[in-house]
């Protein structure tokens, strides 16, 4: 195996055996590629994307998460991490998702001790949407108010919030009260499934 | 202080912000101190968190292009580029090479915008007022070129997927004369404004390098300034690496890393310029750096004007399925009309599938992550924002130093709250 082989080949050959028993899938699509694979491996998975000598990711652009449970769509589980990896050395990218088993108490390793940058984009990933890092030393929320109530950016959390804030005159200070205003849909959702996007 | 303890000395927290002028918006620092010295900084954001994500799963597509302005609000039309590729991309739709040129000129444009706000900002808080008034000047021509081709000056929605809104125009609006400006100070501020848009433009990377020099004569050898910031947030390039770190942050740490040239979209892979590095990884390296960068974007706008005297042609994908109909057929055409209608009721839909584009924004690598299930709405969007993770490194960069040294590293880092807090 050589850096001459595409990053397709090259990644088969190196998780061979994760492919084999089905703990990892490699999809292709717009010229991206993207791995997917089962939570019990994904630290170790991330770790040799890391140090192989092959792959090189020696960048975490990106992590987020994502709330499944509104996906048109065969997904079985609601919450999966997306991460987003570069490497300098090779001019490459590689997404991996990774699926949190449980819907009630999702929970995923935390990438922090591989890449520093993991540490904030865990911290939004829990705050939006409550998934927890194992391993994260300081899985505080980062985005919402001090106090914040939920996730906001699951899918059953509602745009227009749950509370408001305001200045009351006769008890002189901030109090929330539940919103007044009502969410407006102008246009409605569609899937369009027609030849004209094909 | 107990009195039991056998040492009078202990470390103190101190509040820095949310409010503060040096702070670039709302930032709260809460800062451990050891006398003069940080021992720890834990930055609190999302004091402009405003769900920008959330908000865009709500709209059809198109009407998250406004949006985009209002993240990283000193360079609006690079957020705007991130997001349209990646529509471009999943629509597989192509655009037409004038829409690529206009688009690209416009990225440069923008990033002189930004480096030249980040320069003001950074030297103000340093302590030196004057340049702050210089760059303010320049950024006034860019912004009536934002202006003249969009109608905003700075929230442009002018990148659209499949080209941009409209072609260049051929007048550059002129300041008209009013009570408050005498004949000697509108013919001042009408310099280069007789011809077309371009000619306004060529007149500006004539003046441009000459204008740098001038910000240069007041920092590079200035003794004050690198008293301030040579050593100052000094990282490695491995470092760097770890942190995310993208953009000038990265490069200023010796590696040459630039979007432009390593995934050439539009056409950078057509145009000559140089990506500029340091080598200490410090923050008057990449003072350097920025300051060279601004120069290359003229370079490279010259190019472009250049090359967009030469070659007329659409700007807009003529595929009206995903591009809104010319409004010259729209009133003769029926096709026209049924796609002028559907397209801005319903708007369009993407199959079904999931993509990431990047550019290199003047920041750092701005791309958006895009999850779609076949409908006109996305199903979820994620921005990765460079200045997230230049943030995220705040504690690595101002441990040891000084706590006047937090200003120089929050400066350096150019962060700007709309895209950080989203």
């Amino acid at each position: 195996m050589s850096l001459e082989d595409s990053q397709q080949e090259r990644l088969e050959e190196i998780f061979e055996d994760l492919f084999e028993r089905g703990a990892l899938s490699l999809t292709e699509y717009l010229g991206e590629l993207t791995l997917e694979v089962i939570s019990s491996e994904y630290l170790s998975l991330c770790k040799q994307l890391q140090n192989n000598a092959d792959m090189q990711m020696d960048q975490l652009i990106d992590l987020c998460g994502v709330d499944y449970s509104e996906y048109s769509g065969a997904v079985e589980e609601r919450y999966a991490v997306v991460v987003h990896l570069l490497s300098t050395r090779l001019n490459e990218r590689l997404r991996v998702r990774v699926f949190a088993t449980d819907d009630e108490l999702p929970v995923v390793e935390s990438l922090t001790d591989l890449w520093k940058s993991a540490d904030w984009y865990e911290r939004e990933a829990f705050d939006l949407f409550g998934i927890l890092f194992a391993g994260h030393n300081d899985l505080r929320r980062i985005l919402t108010d001090y106090n914040f109530v939920g996730h906001p950016f699951r899918k059953d959390f509602p745009v227009e919030g749950n509370l408001e804030m305001r200045y009351d005159e006769e008890q002189k200070r901030v109090i929330y009260e539940p919103v007044t205003i009502e969410n407006r849909v102008v246009t409605p959702r569609v899937i369009r499934e027609d030849s004209r996007y094909v | 202080m107990s009195s039991s303890s056998n040492s009078d000395i202990r470390n103190f927290t101190l509040n820095f912000g949310p409010q503060h002028p040096a702070a670039h918006g709302v930032l709260r620092l809460i800062l451990e101190m050891d006398g003069e010295t940080i021992v720890r900084a834990d930055p609190h954001i999302g004091l402009l968190h405003r769900a920008t994500e959330k908000l865009a799963e709500q709209r059809i597509y198109n009407q998250s292009i406004p949006y985009m302005d209002r993240l990283d609000y000193v360079s609006m039309m690079c957020n705007e580029h991130a997001y349209v590729m990646t529509l471009e991309k999943m629509l597989k739709l192509e655009v037409p090479e004038r829409a690529q040129y206009i688009r690209v000129m416009f990225d440069e444009i923008t990033r002189i915008l930004n480096h030249l706000m980040w320069l003001g900002t950074h030297a103000l808080d340093v302590g030196a007022m004057t340049v702050f008034l210089y760059c303010f000047r320049e950024r006034e021509d860019l912004m009536d070129l934002y202006e003249a081709v969009s109608g905003a000056r700075m929230h442009a929605a002018y990148y659209r997927p499949g080209g941009v809104y409209r072609d260049l125009p051929d007048e550059m609006p002129k300041h008209k004369p009013n009570r408050w400006r005498n004949e000697k100070d509108l013919a001042r501020q009408n310099v280069g404004r007789d011809g077309s848009v371009l000619d306004f433009i060529e007149n500006f990377t004539e003046r441009f390098p000459g204008l740098v020099d001038e910000y240069e004569t007041l920092l590079t050898d200035n003794r004050i300034w690198k008293q301030r910031t040579v050593d100052i947030g000094v990282i490695d390039p491995d470092l760097a690496k770890q942190l995310g770190f993208t953009g000038p942050m990265l490069r200023g740490s010796g590696i040459a890393w630039d979007l432009r040239k390593k995934e050439p979209y539009e056409v950078y892979d057509k145009l000559d310029f140089k990506i500029p590095i340091g080598v200490n990884g410090d923050s008057y390296d990449r003072y350097l750096v920025r300051i060279e960068e601004m120069r290359q974007s003229n370079i490279i706008i010259k190019q472009c004007v250049d090359w967009l005297r030469k070659n007329p042609g659409i700007v807009m994908s003529t595929n009206q399925k995903a591009a809104p109909p010319p409004r010259s057929e729209m009133k003769e055409g029926m096709e026209s009309l049924i796609h002028h209608f559907k397209y801005f009721t319903e708007g369009y839909s993407i199959p079904k599938g999931e993509a990431y584009a990047a550019v290199e924004h003047p920041k750092g690598e701005f791309g958006t992550y895009i999850v779609s299930d076949g409908a006109n709405k996305p199903y979820r969007l994620k921005i990765r924002a460079p200045g997230f993770a230049h943030l995220a490194a705040m504690d690595e960069m101002v441990k040891g130093h000084m706590l006047a040294d937090v200003v120089t590293v929050i400066g350096t880092m150019d962060v700007v709250f709309g895209e950080i807090d989203r």
